[in-house]
């Protein structure tokens, strides 16, 4: 009875199918960005399409054939995202991973450096957590640290990192690196420090009752504990690495690397590469951070804290 | 009323002074200082227990019962007095792991297997892997918990939680156990089922219990000595030694002897609080 009194009404609704799952609400949301994307490259790019025209000598244009121009501008003020995704394709499958223009090859520049400041910066946030859970003083000399390197604009450091490191003979992937370890270290210290914190106290009473040491109770107890906030701050911590990376590539020259393509990209007003560079920098962040999340789950899954 | 109680210490004392002592506490305060003043939580609690007693702490909320077993348990540092645990200090006993504990809430590690909780204070320990086994086994069998080793604790119910927990309290092999209102969150049936295996449990291996709760029936029913303490200050106000027989069953609460007792500890709860603040 109550079922089909339920379920009667929501049939009426012609949007009853597409949204009760989550692939159809998904779907509208992506159509709705591409839609206003759209209209804004139109509404964007009409003046310098009219200033064209003026300077050729046309004045009755078709509305079409406007729209289809304003759409396919060389350097566009934004650019239409077709126009991206060609772009893309053309830079990527079509290109040769060798090639100083292929996206793959500038994407692995980036990615090495995220990886290997995202790793350094993970070590250093658990280490400076650990230390700021088992000592008070540590917590009052290095806390304030921590917190105020944050307070620093990043591309105010970013040259200087490169500058200072470059003079003491250290240059190449590492000094980029630890940009994107600044970017890092820090949510993995506030999420470990907020972890090892957040056993309970009847669990912590029990490992005194057993007279287990502190180091047992690391190992057993607050490790495990911690591990749920150390996934969460890795997800923010990689997407943070990512932009350090991008930022470590722009003082250097911009040689290689996505920073570099947007750096040149807005050298020469190439808004179609700026826009692919930033669509392969989401992609990137968007991968390692699932890569992240699929580890979470099945770190957890093992440890019976997923049901 | 008091001296009443110490005729009967002594009395007890003479009559077993070939039973071990396991726990004697004199003249012990403790004073926690709050903002709001200091808050006399235990005030010059007198207590002898010995070995094999199963003792109850019974009282109102604030009585100080659970800072008593926590003294014992050194999970509290006392202001005042004196307590000795197997004649030495509480946090030498702790040391040397003469207690086991176990808490109002089951506290078992989400991420850790039930056999694992078990397993727990074992690894603390440095047991050998194969004595592990063996402890782990053993004290699933008597809590009635065996075939259940490789289930996560979300998979239990409350009341096997409980045991689980009481497992693991076990495994330690503690002459003296320490339990906090174990079966506190659990409904009245499984309860009474749980105070039957443990009495079943106390017989077999002649351990010595000490057990906080507010439930009159559960206490009389468990204890062969019954504490009643009031609050502020937190003091005992009877102690009461049962002369029910050792092997009980749940029939037993029906006996006048039981509701005597039951009738003592009524008395004393409703004379110790002051129901004026």
């Amino acid at each position: 009875m109550t079922d089909t009194a339920l379920s009667s009404p929501r049939s009426l609704s012609p949007f009853a199918g597409l949204m009760s799952g989550t692939a159809g609400p998904v779907v509208v949301v992506v159509l709705a960005i591409i839609a206003i994307w759209y209209l804004g490259a139109i509404a964007l790019n009409a003046a310098f399409q009219q200033d064209t025209y003026e300077r050729a000598g046309r004045t009755d244009v078709p509305l079409v054939e406007f729209i289809g121009d304003t759409l396919a501008q060389e350097r566009p003020k934004l650019p239409a995202p077709h126009q991206v995704a060609v772009e893309l394709w053309k830079t990527t499958v079509e290109k040769k991973i060798t090639s100083k223009r292929s996206l793959i090859h500038h994407s692995t520049i980036t990615l090495s450096t995220t990886l290997l400041g995202f790793f350094i910066g993970t070590s250093l946030g658990i280490l400076l957590a650990v230390g700021i859970v088992h000592s008070g003083v540590l917590e009052k000399s290095l806390m304030p640290w921590v917190i105020s390197s944050q307070t620093i604009p990043v591309l105010a450091i970013a040259p200087m990192i490169i500058v200072v490191l470059g003079n003491s003979g250290i240059t190449g992937l590492l000094p980029k690196a630890l940009i994107s370890t600044y970017l890092s270290f820090f949510p993995v210290t506030v999420g470990m420090v907020k972890g090892l914190r957040s056993p309970e106290v009847i669990h912590m009473d029990l490992m005194h009752t057993y007279s287990a040491s502190r180091f047992q109770t690391f190992w057993k107890l607050r490790l495990p504990y911690a591990l749920p906030y150390l996934f969460t701050s890795m997800k923010i911590g990689m997407a943070a690495s990512l932009v350090g990376a991008i930022i470590g590539e722009l003082p250097t020259g911009a040689v290689a690397g996505l920073g570099a393509r947007l750096l040149a990209g807005s050298y020469y007003g190439q808004t179609i590469q700026i826009w692919s560079a930033l669509f392969m920098a989401a992609f990137l962040a968007g991968s390692l951070v699932a890569l992240i999340g699929l580890t979470e789950k099945l770190t957890l899954k093992r440890m019976g804290l997923s049901r | 009323m008091l001296t009443a109680a110490e005729i009967e210490d002594g009395l007890d004392d003479a009559m077993k002074e070939e039973a071990k002592r396991v726990i004697d506490i004199d003249k012990l305060s403790l004073t926690f200082q709050t903002n709001d003043g200091p808050v006399h939580a235990l005030s010059e609690i007198d207590l002898k227990i010995d070995q094999g007693d199963f003792v109850s702490f019974i009282g109102p909320s604030g009585c100080g019962k659970t800072t008593l077993l926590r003294v014992i348990a050194d999970l509290e540092q006392p202001t005042a007095g004196s307590i000795t645990v197997n004649g030495v200090s509480p946090e030498e006993a702790r040391l040397k792991r003469a207690y086991g504990y176990v808490f109002q809430a089951a506290a078992l590690y989400p991420w850790r297997t039930i056999a694992k909780n078990v397993a727990l204070p074992l690894e603390i320990m440095g047991l050998s892997r194969a004595e592990q086994q063996q402890r782990i086994a053993r004290n699933m069998e008597l809590v009635n918990l065996a075939g259940f080793e490789q289930k996560f604790p979300w998979q239990l119910s409350g009341g096997m939680q409980q045991r689980a927990s009481i497992a693991r309290a076990l495994a330690v092999e503690p002459d003296l156990l320490l339990m906090d209102e174990p079966f506190g969150a659990l409904d009245e049936i499984v309860r009474d089922h749980l105070n039957v295996q443990l009495l079943e449990l106390w017989a077999k291996t002649n351990k010595t219990v000490v057990f906080v709760t507010h439930s009159i029936p559960e206490a009389v029913f468990l204890s062969t000595k019954i504490v009643v303490l009031c609050p502020r200050p937190g003091r005992i106000y009877d102690v009461i030694e049962s002369d029910l027989p050792r092997q009980r069953d749940l029939d037993i609460r029906e006996s006048p002897e039981f509701l005597k007792i039951a009738h003592r500890v009524r008395d004393g709860l409703r004379a110790g609080h002051s129901y004026e603040d």
